[in-house]
Protein backbone atom coordinates (compact mmCIF):
# COMPACT_ATOMS: atom_id res chain seq x y z
CA UNK A 1 0.00 0.00 0.00
CA UNK A 2 2.87 2.27 0.87
CA UNK A 3 4.40 1.79 -2.54
CA UNK A 4 1.18 2.66 -4.42
CA UNK A 5 1.00 5.87 -2.46
CA UNK A 6 4.63 6.51 -3.34
CA UNK A 7 3.90 5.91 -7.01
CA UNK A 8 0.99 8.35 -7.08
CA UNK A 9 3.04 10.95 -5.25
CA UNK A 10 5.87 10.35 -7.69
CA UNK A 11 3.60 10.83 -10.68
CA UNK A 12 2.24 14.02 -9.17
CA UNK A 13 5.73 15.31 -8.43
CA UNK A 14 6.91 14.73 -11.98
CA UNK A 15 3.85 16.54 -13.33
CA UNK A 16 4.51 19.49 -11.04
CA UNK A 17 8.15 19.62 -12.12
CA UNK A 18 7.03 19.53 -15.75
CA UNK A 19 4.70 22.46 -15.07
CA UNK A 20 7.57 24.39 -13.50
CA UNK A 21 9.63 23.75 -16.61
CA UNK A 22 7.01 24.94 -19.15
CA UNK A 23 8.26 28.53 -19.54
CA UNK A 24 11.90 27.43 -19.64
CA UNK A 25 11.28 24.93 -22.41
CA UNK A 26 9.27 27.61 -24.20
CA UNK A 27 12.13 30.07 -23.90
CA UNK A 28 14.84 27.70 -25.17
CA UNK A 29 12.63 26.41 -27.99
CA UNK A 30 11.53 29.84 -29.20
CA UNK A 31 15.05 31.24 -29.07
CA UNK A 32 15.43 29.29 -32.35
CA UNK A 33 12.22 30.70 -33.83
CA UNK A 34 12.55 32.70 -37.03
CA UNK A 35 10.80 36.01 -37.60
CA UNK A 36 9.33 36.43 -41.07
CA UNK A 37 8.48 40.09 -41.36
CA UNK A 38 8.65 43.38 -39.57
CA UNK A 39 10.79 44.41 -36.64
CA UNK A 40 12.17 41.23 -35.05
CA UNK A 41 10.35 40.40 -31.84
CA UNK A 42 9.42 37.18 -30.10
CA UNK A 43 6.14 35.55 -30.91
CA UNK A 44 4.86 32.10 -30.12
CA UNK A 45 3.90 31.36 -33.70
CA UNK A 46 6.42 28.83 -35.02
CA UNK A 47 8.05 30.21 -38.18
CA UNK A 48 10.77 27.63 -38.64
CA UNK A 49 14.08 27.12 -36.88
CA UNK A 50 17.03 29.46 -37.22
CA UNK A 51 20.30 30.23 -35.49
CA UNK A 52 20.03 33.83 -36.58
CA UNK A 53 19.47 35.26 -33.09
CA UNK A 54 22.51 33.42 -31.78
CA UNK A 55 24.60 34.90 -34.60
CA UNK A 56 23.09 38.37 -34.16
CA UNK A 57 23.35 38.19 -30.39
CA UNK A 58 24.95 41.60 -30.00
CA UNK A 59 22.90 43.45 -32.60
CA UNK A 60 20.38 44.99 -30.23
CA UNK A 61 21.53 48.29 -28.80
CA UNK A 62 21.66 48.19 -25.01
CA UNK A 63 20.94 44.51 -24.53
CA UNK A 64 24.50 43.07 -24.48
CA UNK A 65 25.57 45.96 -22.26
CA UNK A 66 22.79 45.24 -19.78
CA UNK A 67 23.70 41.55 -19.79
CA UNK A 68 27.36 42.26 -18.98
CA UNK A 69 26.32 44.78 -16.39
CA UNK A 70 24.21 42.11 -14.69
CA UNK A 71 27.10 39.63 -14.69
CA UNK A 72 29.58 42.20 -13.33
CA UNK A 73 27.07 43.31 -10.74
CA UNK A 74 26.36 39.73 -9.63
CA UNK A 75 30.08 38.93 -9.31
CA UNK A 76 30.87 42.12 -7.38
CA UNK A 77 27.88 41.94 -5.03
CA UNK A 78 28.50 38.23 -4.41
CA UNK A 79 32.10 38.91 -3.38
CA UNK A 80 31.09 41.69 -1.00
CA UNK A 81 28.09 39.85 0.48
CA UNK A 82 29.97 36.56 0.88
CA UNK A 83 32.96 38.03 2.71
CA UNK A 84 30.98 40.38 4.92
CA UNK A 85 28.20 37.85 5.56
CA UNK A 86 30.59 35.01 6.42
CA UNK A 87 32.44 37.15 8.95
CA UNK A 88 29.16 38.06 10.61
CA UNK A 89 28.10 34.40 10.69
CA UNK A 90 31.37 33.53 12.45
CA UNK A 91 30.77 36.26 15.02
CA UNK A 92 27.17 35.16 15.63
CA UNK A 93 27.93 31.46 16.09
CA UNK A 94 31.12 31.83 18.12
CA UNK A 95 30.21 34.50 20.60
CA UNK A 96 27.11 34.24 22.70
CA UNK A 97 25.69 36.04 25.71
CA UNK A 98 27.96 38.63 27.23
CA UNK A 99 30.71 38.03 24.73
CA UNK A 100 28.67 39.63 21.98
CA UNK A 101 26.39 42.38 23.22
CA UNK A 102 23.78 43.44 20.73
CA UNK A 103 23.68 39.99 19.17
CA UNK A 104 19.88 39.94 19.42
CA UNK A 105 19.57 43.25 17.60
CA UNK A 106 21.80 41.96 14.81
CA UNK A 107 19.70 38.79 14.67
CA UNK A 108 16.48 40.74 14.39
CA UNK A 109 17.92 43.07 11.76
CA UNK A 110 18.88 40.05 9.66
CA UNK A 111 15.40 38.67 10.05
CA UNK A 112 13.81 41.96 9.09
CA UNK A 113 16.12 42.20 6.11
CA UNK A 114 14.95 38.82 4.82
CA UNK A 115 11.33 39.51 5.64
CA UNK A 116 11.10 43.06 4.26
CA UNK A 117 9.21 43.23 0.98
CA UNK A 118 11.63 44.00 -1.84
CA UNK A 119 9.57 46.97 -2.91
CA UNK A 120 10.04 48.59 0.50
CA UNK A 121 13.79 48.01 0.38
CA UNK A 122 14.04 49.42 -3.13
CA UNK A 123 11.87 52.42 -2.32
CA UNK A 124 13.74 53.23 0.90
CA UNK A 125 17.14 52.98 -0.81
CA UNK A 126 15.96 55.22 -3.63
CA UNK A 127 14.67 57.69 -1.05
CA UNK A 128 18.05 57.78 0.68
CA UNK A 129 20.08 58.07 -2.50
CA UNK A 130 17.82 60.86 -3.68
CA UNK A 131 17.98 62.78 -0.37
CA UNK A 132 21.78 62.78 -0.43
CA UNK A 133 21.96 63.43 -4.17
CA UNK A 134 23.85 60.23 -4.86
CA UNK A 135 23.75 59.55 -8.58
CA UNK A 136 22.16 56.23 -9.43
CA UNK A 137 24.31 53.71 -11.28
CA UNK A 138 26.61 50.76 -10.76
CA UNK A 139 27.61 51.80 -7.22
CA UNK A 140 24.06 52.17 -5.96
CA UNK A 141 23.15 48.84 -7.60
CA UNK A 142 26.14 47.14 -5.97
CA UNK A 143 25.30 48.55 -2.53
CA UNK A 144 21.67 47.48 -2.79
CA UNK A 145 22.38 43.99 -4.12
CA UNK A 146 24.95 43.35 -1.39
CA UNK A 147 22.38 44.44 1.21
CA UNK A 148 19.73 41.91 0.23
CA UNK A 149 22.24 39.07 -0.39
CA UNK A 150 24.18 39.55 2.83
CA UNK A 151 21.52 38.20 5.19
CA UNK A 152 21.02 35.07 3.07
CA UNK A 153 24.77 34.38 3.07
CA UNK A 154 24.95 34.84 6.85
CA UNK A 155 22.02 32.49 7.47
CA UNK A 156 23.41 29.82 5.14
CA UNK A 157 26.95 29.93 6.54
CA UNK A 158 25.66 30.01 10.10
CA UNK A 159 23.60 26.85 9.54
CA UNK A 160 26.77 25.14 8.41
CA UNK A 161 28.87 26.49 11.29
CA UNK A 162 26.49 25.27 13.97
CA UNK A 163 27.42 21.65 13.38
CA UNK A 164 31.11 22.44 13.47
CA UNK A 165 33.43 20.75 15.98
CA UNK A 166 35.38 23.49 17.74
CA UNK A 167 37.82 20.99 19.22
CA UNK A 168 39.51 20.81 15.84
CA UNK A 169 40.46 24.47 16.12
CA UNK A 170 41.63 24.03 19.68
CA UNK A 171 43.73 21.08 18.56
CA UNK A 172 45.32 23.22 15.86
CA UNK A 173 46.06 25.89 18.48
CA UNK A 174 47.61 23.31 20.80
CA UNK A 175 49.82 22.19 17.97
CA UNK A 176 51.22 25.71 17.75
CA UNK A 177 49.21 27.08 14.88
CA UNK A 178 48.47 30.82 14.91
CA UNK A 179 44.80 31.90 14.78
CA UNK A 180 45.19 33.01 11.18
CA UNK A 181 46.73 29.72 10.07
CA UNK A 182 44.05 27.82 11.95
CA UNK A 183 41.40 29.82 10.16
CA UNK A 184 43.01 29.21 6.77
CA UNK A 185 43.80 25.51 7.22
CA UNK A 186 41.02 24.28 9.52
CA UNK A 187 38.02 26.61 9.73
CA UNK A 188 37.78 27.76 6.13
CA UNK A 189 37.91 24.30 4.50
CA UNK A 190 35.23 23.07 6.91
CA UNK A 191 32.81 25.94 6.29
CA UNK A 192 33.61 26.14 2.57
CA UNK A 193 30.49 24.22 1.43
CA UNK A 194 28.30 26.67 3.38
CA UNK A 195 30.21 29.66 2.02
CA UNK A 196 29.88 28.35 -1.53
CA UNK A 197 26.17 27.68 -1.10
CA UNK A 198 25.73 31.21 0.26
CA UNK A 199 27.76 32.67 -2.60
CA UNK A 200 25.69 30.80 -5.20
CA UNK A 201 22.53 32.08 -3.59
CA UNK A 202 23.86 35.65 -3.58
CA UNK A 203 24.84 35.34 -7.23
CA UNK A 204 21.44 33.98 -8.25
CA UNK A 205 19.56 36.61 -6.22
CA UNK A 206 21.56 39.41 -7.79
CA UNK A 207 21.30 38.13 -11.36
CA UNK A 208 17.56 37.70 -11.05
CA UNK A 209 16.69 40.82 -9.11
CA UNK A 210 14.24 43.18 -10.70
CA UNK A 211 12.29 45.09 -8.05
CA UNK A 212 15.17 46.67 -6.11
CA UNK A 213 17.21 47.24 -9.28
CA UNK A 214 14.33 49.02 -10.93
CA UNK A 215 14.38 51.60 -8.13
CA UNK A 216 18.12 52.18 -7.85
CA UNK A 217 19.29 51.63 -11.43
CA UNK A 218 18.69 55.08 -12.89
CA UNK A 219 19.77 54.81 -16.52
CA UNK A 220 22.18 51.91 -15.91
CA UNK A 221 19.85 49.02 -16.69
CA UNK A 222 20.64 45.48 -15.55
CA UNK A 223 19.33 42.64 -17.73
CA UNK A 224 15.94 42.02 -15.97
CA UNK A 225 15.17 45.74 -15.92
CA UNK A 226 16.05 46.05 -19.60
CA UNK A 227 13.80 43.10 -20.49
CA UNK A 228 10.96 44.53 -18.44
CA UNK A 229 11.28 47.83 -20.29
CA UNK A 230 11.30 45.98 -23.61
CA UNK A 231 8.01 44.18 -22.89
CA UNK A 232 6.12 47.37 -23.72
CA UNK A 233 7.46 47.64 -27.26
CA UNK A 234 7.97 43.99 -28.12
CA UNK A 235 10.73 41.70 -26.90
CA UNK A 236 13.61 41.13 -29.36
CA UNK A 237 14.38 37.40 -29.86
CA UNK A 238 17.91 37.89 -28.53
CA UNK A 239 16.40 38.23 -25.05
CA UNK A 240 15.55 34.53 -25.19
CA UNK A 241 19.10 33.74 -26.32
CA UNK A 242 20.57 35.60 -23.35
CA UNK A 243 17.98 33.93 -21.12
CA UNK A 244 19.06 30.55 -22.45
CA UNK A 245 22.71 31.41 -21.79
CA UNK A 246 21.94 32.37 -18.19
CA UNK A 247 19.94 29.17 -17.82
CA UNK A 248 22.88 27.07 -19.08
CA UNK A 249 25.21 28.91 -16.69
CA UNK A 250 22.92 28.14 -13.76
CA UNK A 251 22.42 24.53 -14.84
CA UNK A 252 26.19 24.04 -15.15
CA UNK A 253 26.73 25.47 -11.65
CA UNK A 254 23.98 23.23 -10.24
CA UNK A 255 25.33 20.08 -11.90
CA UNK A 256 28.80 21.02 -10.72
CA UNK A 257 27.66 21.33 -7.11
CA UNK A 258 25.70 18.06 -7.42
CA UNK A 259 28.80 16.21 -8.66
CA UNK A 260 30.90 17.79 -5.93
CA UNK A 261 28.46 16.79 -3.18
CA UNK A 262 28.36 13.22 -4.58
CA UNK A 263 32.12 13.06 -4.41
CA UNK A 264 32.07 14.43 -0.89
CA UNK A 265 29.56 11.75 0.11
CA UNK A 266 31.69 8.99 -1.35
CA UNK A 267 34.72 10.14 0.58
CA UNK A 268 33.03 9.94 3.94
CA UNK B 1 55.05 39.05 27.82
CA UNK B 2 52.15 40.12 29.97
CA UNK B 3 51.56 43.06 27.62
CA UNK B 4 51.31 40.66 24.71
CA UNK B 5 48.89 38.48 26.61
CA UNK B 6 46.77 41.45 27.57
CA UNK B 7 46.67 42.53 23.96
CA UNK B 8 45.68 39.04 22.96
CA UNK B 9 42.85 39.04 25.49
CA UNK B 10 41.69 42.44 24.26
CA UNK B 11 41.64 41.18 20.68
CA UNK B 12 39.73 38.12 21.88
CA UNK B 13 37.13 40.30 23.54
CA UNK B 14 36.80 42.58 20.54
CA UNK B 15 36.75 39.71 18.03
CA UNK B 16 32.97 39.35 17.65
CA UNK B 17 32.59 43.08 17.04
CA UNK B 18 35.51 43.21 14.62
CA UNK B 19 34.19 40.22 12.68
CA UNK B 20 30.68 41.56 12.62
CA UNK B 21 31.59 45.20 12.05
CA UNK B 22 31.52 45.34 8.24
CA UNK B 23 28.15 43.59 8.06
CA UNK B 24 26.67 45.59 10.92
CA UNK B 25 27.76 48.88 9.35
CA UNK B 26 26.49 47.78 5.94
CA UNK B 27 23.10 46.74 7.33
CA UNK B 28 22.79 49.86 9.46
CA UNK B 29 23.71 52.32 6.72
CA UNK B 30 21.97 50.67 3.79
CA UNK B 31 19.03 48.94 5.43
CA UNK B 32 18.02 50.48 8.77
CA UNK B 33 18.80 54.12 8.01
CA UNK B 34 16.91 54.07 4.68
CA UNK B 35 13.90 52.60 6.50
CA UNK B 36 14.10 55.34 9.13
CA UNK B 37 14.47 57.98 6.43
CA UNK B 38 11.42 56.55 4.71
CA UNK B 39 9.36 57.13 7.84
CA UNK B 40 10.73 60.68 8.06
CA UNK B 41 9.96 61.31 4.40
CA UNK B 42 6.41 60.10 4.91
CA UNK B 43 5.94 62.92 7.42
CA UNK B 44 7.42 65.54 5.12
CA UNK B 45 5.88 67.58 2.38
CA UNK B 46 7.79 67.11 -0.87
CA UNK B 47 7.73 69.17 -4.00
CA UNK B 48 7.57 66.63 -6.85
CA UNK B 49 9.06 69.09 -9.34
CA UNK B 50 12.15 70.13 -7.37
CA UNK B 51 12.39 67.14 -5.03
CA UNK B 52 12.84 69.41 -2.02
CA UNK B 53 11.19 68.12 1.14
CA UNK B 54 10.14 70.10 4.20
CA UNK B 55 9.37 68.51 7.55
CA UNK B 56 5.73 69.12 8.40
CA UNK B 57 5.06 66.26 10.85
CA UNK B 58 2.01 65.34 8.85
CA UNK B 59 1.12 62.09 10.57
CA UNK B 60 -2.08 62.33 8.59
CA UNK B 61 -0.16 61.40 5.44
CA UNK B 62 0.00 57.85 6.80
CA UNK B 63 -3.74 57.69 7.40
CA UNK B 64 -4.32 59.37 4.02
CA UNK B 65 -2.21 56.74 2.32
CA UNK B 66 -4.23 54.10 4.12
CA UNK B 67 -7.63 55.52 3.14
CA UNK B 68 -6.53 56.13 -0.45
CA UNK B 69 -5.16 52.65 -0.94
CA UNK B 70 -6.98 50.40 1.51
CA UNK B 71 -8.91 48.66 -1.27
CA UNK B 72 -5.70 47.99 -3.17
CA UNK B 73 -3.93 46.84 0.00
CA UNK B 74 -6.73 44.41 0.86
CA UNK B 75 -6.68 43.18 -2.71
CA UNK B 76 -2.91 42.61 -2.58
CA UNK B 77 -3.20 40.76 0.73
CA UNK B 78 -5.97 38.58 -0.73
CA UNK B 79 -4.06 37.74 -3.92
CA UNK B 80 -0.89 36.97 -1.99
CA UNK B 81 -2.81 34.84 0.53
CA UNK B 82 -4.55 32.84 -2.21
CA UNK B 83 -1.26 32.30 -4.04
CA UNK B 84 0.41 31.19 -0.79
CA UNK B 85 -2.36 28.70 0.00
CA UNK B 86 -2.22 27.32 -3.56
CA UNK B 87 1.55 26.94 -3.22
CA UNK B 88 1.31 25.21 0.15
CA UNK B 89 -1.26 22.74 -1.20
CA UNK B 90 0.63 22.13 -4.45
CA UNK B 91 4.05 21.78 -2.93
CA UNK B 92 3.27 19.70 0.16
CA UNK B 93 2.98 16.40 -1.77
CA UNK B 94 6.19 16.96 -3.71
CA UNK B 95 8.10 18.01 -0.59
CA UNK B 96 6.78 14.90 1.18
CA UNK B 97 7.70 12.70 -1.76
CA UNK B 98 11.25 14.08 -2.04
CA UNK B 99 11.76 13.77 1.72
CA UNK B 100 10.48 10.21 2.10
CA UNK B 101 10.52 8.49 -1.29
CA UNK B 102 13.23 10.01 -3.46
CA UNK B 103 16.05 8.14 -1.73
CA UNK B 104 19.40 8.82 -3.28
CA UNK B 105 18.06 11.11 -5.96
CA UNK B 106 16.97 13.75 -3.41
CA UNK B 107 19.52 16.30 -4.55
CA UNK B 108 18.55 15.84 -8.17
CA UNK B 109 14.90 16.58 -7.45
CA UNK B 110 15.75 19.55 -5.27
CA UNK B 111 17.73 21.05 -8.12
CA UNK B 112 14.85 20.34 -10.49
CA UNK B 113 12.67 22.41 -8.15
CA UNK B 114 15.17 25.24 -8.44
CA UNK B 115 15.48 25.12 -12.22
CA UNK B 116 12.93 27.91 -12.78
CA UNK B 117 15.28 30.22 -10.90
CA UNK B 118 17.91 29.74 -13.57
CA UNK B 119 15.70 31.78 -15.84
CA UNK B 120 15.12 35.38 -14.96
CA UNK B 121 11.93 36.10 -13.04
CA UNK B 122 10.94 38.75 -15.58
CA UNK B 123 11.48 36.44 -18.56
CA UNK B 124 9.45 33.67 -16.88
CA UNK B 125 6.57 36.06 -16.40
CA UNK B 126 6.83 37.39 -19.97
CA UNK B 127 6.67 33.82 -21.31
CA UNK B 128 3.53 33.16 -19.29
CA UNK B 129 2.08 36.28 -20.85
CA UNK B 130 2.60 34.76 -24.29
CA UNK B 131 1.32 31.34 -23.23
CA UNK B 132 -1.84 32.80 -21.69
CA UNK B 133 -2.59 35.37 -24.41
CA UNK B 134 -5.70 35.03 -26.58
CA UNK B 135 -3.78 33.40 -29.42
CA UNK B 136 -1.47 31.54 -27.04
CA UNK B 137 -1.14 27.85 -26.33
CA UNK B 138 -3.37 27.61 -23.27
CA UNK B 139 -6.42 29.45 -24.58
CA UNK B 140 -6.12 27.72 -27.96
CA UNK B 141 -6.03 24.26 -26.39
CA UNK B 142 -9.01 25.01 -24.18
CA UNK B 143 -10.93 26.32 -27.19
CA UNK B 144 -9.98 23.30 -29.30
CA UNK B 145 -11.44 21.07 -26.59
CA UNK B 146 -14.58 23.27 -26.58
CA UNK B 147 -14.14 23.85 -22.89
CA UNK B 148 -14.37 27.60 -23.26
CA UNK B 149 -16.02 30.00 -25.68
CA UNK B 150 -14.12 31.71 -28.50
CA UNK B 151 -13.94 35.06 -26.73
CA UNK B 152 -12.50 33.52 -23.57
CA UNK B 153 -9.65 35.47 -22.01
CA UNK B 154 -7.12 34.61 -19.35
CA UNK B 155 -4.62 37.40 -19.74
CA UNK B 156 -5.54 40.52 -17.86
CA UNK B 157 -7.75 38.70 -15.38
CA UNK B 158 -7.27 38.35 -11.64
CA UNK B 159 -6.84 34.61 -12.18
CA UNK B 160 -3.81 35.22 -14.39
CA UNK B 161 -2.18 37.44 -11.76
CA UNK B 162 -2.72 34.91 -8.96
CA UNK B 163 -1.55 32.05 -11.18
CA UNK B 164 1.59 34.00 -12.03
CA UNK B 165 2.30 34.70 -8.36
CA UNK B 166 1.71 31.06 -7.46
CA UNK B 167 3.98 29.89 -10.27
CA UNK B 168 6.84 32.25 -9.48
CA UNK B 169 6.96 31.61 -5.74
CA UNK B 170 6.23 27.87 -5.66
CA UNK B 171 9.85 26.76 -5.10
CA UNK B 172 10.07 29.20 -2.18
CA UNK B 173 7.25 27.26 -0.53
CA UNK B 174 8.39 23.78 -1.51
CA UNK B 175 11.98 24.07 -0.26
CA UNK B 176 11.33 25.11 3.36
CA UNK B 177 8.54 22.53 3.57
CA UNK B 178 10.97 19.90 2.36
CA UNK B 179 13.58 20.96 4.92
CA UNK B 180 11.16 20.55 7.83
CA UNK B 181 9.72 17.26 6.49
CA UNK B 182 13.21 15.89 6.03
CA UNK B 183 13.93 16.48 9.71
CA UNK B 184 10.76 14.63 10.70
CA UNK B 185 11.50 11.21 12.15
CA UNK B 186 9.50 8.53 10.25
CA UNK B 187 9.30 6.54 13.49
CA UNK B 188 6.89 9.18 14.79
CA UNK B 189 4.51 8.40 11.93
CA UNK B 190 4.70 4.69 12.77
CA UNK B 191 4.18 5.44 16.45
CA UNK B 192 1.11 7.47 15.58
CA UNK B 193 -0.18 4.60 13.48
CA UNK B 194 0.50 2.11 16.30
CA UNK B 195 -1.52 4.31 18.60
CA UNK B 196 -4.49 3.89 16.24
CA UNK B 197 -4.36 7.34 14.66
CA UNK B 198 -5.77 7.37 11.16
CA UNK B 199 -3.89 8.96 8.30
CA UNK B 200 -5.73 12.24 8.60
CA UNK B 201 -5.25 12.40 12.36
CA UNK B 202 -1.57 11.62 11.96
CA UNK B 203 -1.25 14.37 9.39
CA UNK B 204 -3.13 16.87 11.53
CA UNK B 205 -1.60 16.09 14.90
CA UNK B 206 1.90 14.90 14.03
CA UNK B 207 3.03 16.06 10.60
CA UNK B 208 1.53 19.55 10.57
CA UNK B 209 2.77 20.68 14.01
CA UNK B 210 6.27 19.42 13.27
CA UNK B 211 6.22 21.24 9.94
CA UNK B 212 5.27 24.55 11.53
CA UNK B 213 8.74 26.09 11.08
CA UNK B 214 8.69 25.09 7.42
CA UNK B 215 5.23 26.52 6.92
CA UNK B 216 6.34 29.71 8.61
CA UNK B 217 9.40 30.01 6.37
CA UNK B 218 7.21 29.28 3.35
CA UNK B 219 4.84 32.06 4.41
CA UNK B 220 7.75 34.42 4.82
CA UNK B 221 9.30 33.61 1.45
CA UNK B 222 6.04 33.44 -0.53
CA UNK B 223 3.41 35.67 1.03
CA UNK B 224 5.60 38.69 1.73
CA UNK B 225 7.22 38.93 -1.72
CA UNK B 226 3.90 38.15 -3.42
CA UNK B 227 2.24 40.90 -1.39
CA UNK B 228 4.72 43.52 -2.62
CA UNK B 229 5.12 42.13 -6.14
CA UNK B 230 4.09 44.16 -9.14
CA UNK B 231 5.77 42.40 -12.04
CA UNK B 232 3.10 39.71 -12.26
CA UNK B 233 0.34 42.26 -12.05
CA UNK B 234 1.91 44.58 -14.62
CA UNK B 235 2.69 41.82 -17.12
CA UNK B 236 -0.22 39.43 -16.61
CA UNK B 237 -2.90 41.62 -15.12
CA UNK B 238 -5.02 44.43 -16.44
CA UNK B 239 -7.30 47.14 -15.14
CA UNK B 240 -9.09 46.46 -11.90
CA UNK B 241 -6.48 44.19 -10.36
CA UNK B 242 -3.80 46.75 -9.51
CA UNK B 243 -1.65 45.70 -6.58
CA UNK B 244 -0.02 47.91 -3.97
CA UNK B 245 3.46 47.37 -5.45
CA UNK B 246 2.34 48.98 -8.70
CA UNK B 247 1.05 52.01 -6.84
CA UNK B 248 4.29 52.45 -4.88
CA UNK B 249 6.37 52.05 -8.00
CA UNK B 250 4.32 54.65 -9.85
CA UNK B 251 4.43 57.11 -6.94
CA UNK B 252 8.22 56.91 -6.82
CA UNK B 253 9.23 56.47 -10.42
CA UNK B 254 6.42 58.06 -12.42
CA UNK B 255 4.86 60.74 -10.21
CA UNK B 256 8.07 61.52 -8.32
CA UNK B 257 5.95 61.85 -5.20
CA UNK B 258 8.42 60.52 -2.65
CA UNK B 259 6.33 61.61 0.31
CA UNK B 260 3.18 59.69 -0.63
CA UNK B 261 5.29 56.76 -1.86
CA UNK B 262 7.13 56.61 1.44
CA UNK B 263 3.90 56.77 3.42
CA UNK B 264 2.47 53.82 1.50
CA UNK B 265 5.75 51.89 1.82
CA UNK B 266 5.70 52.42 5.58
CA UNK B 267 2.21 50.93 5.65
CA UNK B 268 3.27 47.94 3.53
CA UNK B 269 6.27 47.35 5.79
CA UNK B 270 4.07 47.64 8.86
CA UNK B 271 1.51 45.15 7.51
CA UNK B 272 4.29 42.71 6.63
CA UNK B 273 5.79 42.91 10.12
CA UNK B 274 2.41 42.59 11.83
CA UNK B 275 1.62 39.63 9.59
CA UNK B 276 4.90 37.96 10.50
CA UNK B 277 4.39 38.45 14.24
CA UNK B 278 0.77 37.21 14.20
CA UNK B 279 1.63 34.25 12.01
CA UNK B 280 4.60 33.36 14.19
CA UNK B 281 2.41 33.46 17.31
CA UNK B 282 -0.25 31.32 15.65
CA UNK B 283 2.30 28.67 14.85
CA UNK B 284 3.53 28.83 18.43
CA UNK B 285 7.07 29.90 17.78
CA UNK B 286 8.95 31.06 20.83
CA UNK B 287 11.05 33.70 19.17
CA UNK B 288 11.32 35.07 15.70
CA UNK B 289 15.01 34.30 15.84
CA UNK B 290 14.24 30.57 15.62
CA UNK B 291 13.63 30.98 11.95
CA UNK B 292 16.56 33.09 10.98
Amino acid sequence: MRSTRGRWLGLYSWLLLAYLLVPIIGMVFFSFNDVLAGRPQVSFQWNGGTLRWYRELTHIVGLPESFWLSIRLAVASTIVATIVGTLLALALVRYEGKKFRGRRIVDQTLFMNIAAPEIVMGASLLGMFASYHIARGFTTLLISHAVFSLAYVTVTVRARLQGFDRHLEEAAGDLGSTPLTTFRLVTLPMIMPGVLAGAMMAFALSLDDFVVSNFVAGTTLPFPVWVYGATRMGVPPQVFVFGTLIFLLGAAAAIGSLVMSRRGMKRT
Amino acid sequence: MSGARRRERLVGRLAPYLLGLPAIVWLAVFFLIPLALMLVKALQECNPATGVCVMTWHWSSLSDAWTNSSTIIFRSVTYAAIATVIDLVLSFPIAYWIAFYAGRRKNFFLIMLLVPFFVSFVIRTVIWKFLLSSDGLVVHSLQALHLVSSDYQILGTTGAVIAGLAYNFLPFTALPLYVSLERLNPALLEASHDLYAGRITTFRRVVLPLCAPGIFAAFLLTFIPAFGDYVNQQVLGGFGNTMVGTVIQNLFLVNNDFSAGSALSVIVMGISLIGIVIYGRLLGSKSIGDFV
